[in-house]
């Protein structure tokens, strides 16, 4: 059975309770993005400030579930400032990290392996794969940040 | 996959089946199975007077004067809803017609109303909710002034509201309007009489009171059928057809196109008996009195941190409890609550007009049914105090 301290790790909490990056950027100079999850009817903004192929500034505004909201300032901490071809090797590692087949996490063979120690933090959201209705929570900010950098491309 | 025993409190989503349901449709499947109205073979009219029996004894439950001719069976509320509208709607409104409706309503109850008026261009009214979740009825005869039709719901899924039907019938008829009930809720829970009440419609699905999933009806007032024209188009619903063209058939065959849900409607019969052998009132009063306790202990034991989101008094109030607890979202909520086997509904439900008015964009919510207890209740506060616990 999954428990629920691989859903809720301390560092989750403590982003949900304490986000970072959260406010608005002015529009323009910044771009500004929105996600919707119509399921639950989490909201999210991602603001993005881009300069020289540099993300120098990130905001989130919106409203979710802990998973959601956490999720989303574990990204603003892990992408803000990194250039932009960074900031996507990022994106793709953690929508990997989303996909890893849950019965292959107790396992010590894992097929396809994802570089956690290149998620930081961010690997405290691995355990949401066990609770598989809480993925689109996780993923919620990423699908915006990665709708948010398209439009700028 | 659950280590834990089940602690069902989300019966305003469906009810639980009890077993004489599941097995009157597996007699069905295994003894008599065949279509309806076709054949003449002797299982065959085994199946059709199975198809009618459950017609006349679901009308009878809801206290219908004709059910035989008044009760369309249809795949569930919400297709009852569309039914309403593009049958009765299209034939008898236009651009400068009005149909009122209230801030509860589900969404069952408001996008084909929605789908009318981008169709035909209705005016669409609404009652508002006030800040102690009742029906706001000041401006009642204000809205309803030309009104053709006020379509509301008995129960609301959010609040736990019950509306005041009877006097809404009386109010909407002497404006010249007809009134159509969403039953989905109130049938399920108390004693429903559409001659009582006076109403015109009724909308109302089975898996909502213990039947199967898949069916549901609409009642239609007897008088009122010569103006709706055939819904679906097939099989079952004519009188002839030709390669110029079809005639429909009479009384409500006209809305029932192709094979009905047939089990289903077995099914729906088993669970109406089933209900009416536990009396519908003695499970209102059964169910007000788990309510009741529900909300007296949410109160005692989370003054500051749960907020419910309905009425905290105990008249016109039915077994469903909305509630906002301060700093956990919904989802989070639910997601400790399931660990402890203890099923509660996350999210909009359906009503996110409603969602607006109070400015939330979900609620997590507990609902009983007739096999739910008090310690049920229990398993659930137990579940909550871990949640706040958790999230500090
Ligand atoms: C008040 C109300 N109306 C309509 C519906 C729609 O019912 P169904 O989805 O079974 O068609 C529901 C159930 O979700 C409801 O609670």
């Amino acid at each position: 059975m999954s428990n629920l301290e691989d859903l809720y790790r301390e560092i989750i909490l403590d982003h949900y309770r304490n986000p970072r990056n959260r406010g608005e950027l002015v529009t323009p100079p910044a771009h500004k993005a929105e996600g919707f999850n119509p399921l639950c009817g989490d909201e999210i903004t991602v603001y993005l400030q881009v300069e020289n192929d540099t993300l120098v500034d990130i905001k989130i505004a919106g409203h979710g579930c802990s998973i959601s909201q956490s999720s989303a300032s574990l990204m603003t901490a892990a992408v803000k400032g990194k250039s932009l071809e960074t900031v996507r090797g990022t994106i793709d590692t953690f929508k990997q990290l989303m996909t890893v087949h849950e019965s292959s996490l107790d396992t010590e063979v894992d097929p396809e392996p994802v570089n956690l120690r290149a998620l930081g933090e961010l690997a405290a959201l691995q355990g949401v794969v066990k609770f598989p209705v809480r993925i689109k929570c996780a993923t919620l900010a990423w699908n915006t940040l990665t709708q948010g950098l398209s439009d700028l491309a | 996959m659950h280590e834990r025993p089940i602690v069902y409190l989300d019966t305003a989503a469906t009810a639980l089946t009890p077993r004489i349901v599941i097995e009157s449709m597996q007699r069905y499947y295994e003894t008599y199975h065949s279509n309806v109205h076709r054949a003449v073979y002797v299982t065959a009219a085994e199946a059709t007077e199975a198809y009618e029996a459950a017609r006349l004894a679901i009308g009878r439950f809801i206290g219908a004067p004709h059910p035989a001719d008044e009760l369309i069976f249809t795949h569930g509320t919400t297709e009852s809803f569309n039914l309403l509208a593009k049958s009765w709607g299209r034939a008898n409104l236009t651009s400068s017609d009005v149909v009122v409706l209230t801030e509860m309503e589900h969404h069952a109850n408001l996008v084909p109303w929605f789908q009318l008026r981008d169709e035909i261009g209705i005016e669409i009214r609404f009652i508002k909710v006030t800040d102690d979740f009742r029906l706001d009825l000041s401006n009642l005869d204000e809205l309803l002034r030309g009104a053709k039709l006020l379509s509301v719901t008995g129960m609301s899924n959010v609040l736990g509201t019950i509306n005041p039907i009877a006097e809404l019938a009386a109010a909407a008829h002497a404006a010249g309007a007809l009134i159509a009930v969403d039953g989905a809720q109130s049938v399920a829970h108390g004693v429903t009489n559409v001659a009582g009440l006076d109403i015109d419609f009724l909308a109302f699905g089975a898996h909502k009171m213990m039947g199967p999933t898949g069916i549901g009806a609409l009642w239609v007032r007897r008088s009122i059928l010569d103006s709706m024209p055939p819904f679906l188009g097939g099989g079952g619903m004519i009188a002839d057809v030709s390669l110029n063209g079809f005639s429909a058939a009479d009384g409500i065959a006209k809305y029932e196109a192709g094979t009905p849900p047939i089990a289903e409607a077995i099914g729906f019969h088993t669970a109406v008996h089933y209900l009416e052998s536990l009396g519908m009132e003695d499970i209102a009063a059964y169910e007000h009195e788990l309510t009741a306790s529900l909300l007296n202990q949410l109160a005692t034991q989370f003054p500051e941190r749960i907020r419910v989101i309905g009425p905290t008094t105990m008249e016109m109030r039915g077994g469903v409890v909305s509630f906002d607890v301060e700093g956990v979202h919904p989802h989070d909520v639910a997601q400790v609550l399931d660990q402890f086997g203890v099923c509660v509904r996350p999210g909009h439900h359906c009503a996110k007009p409603l969602m607006k008015r109070f400015s939330l964009a979900a609620t997590a919510r507990a609902s009983f049914g007739p096999y739910s207890n008090e310690s049920d209740i229990e398993m659930l506060m137990t579940a909550l105090d871990d949640a706040v616990r958790l999230f500090g």
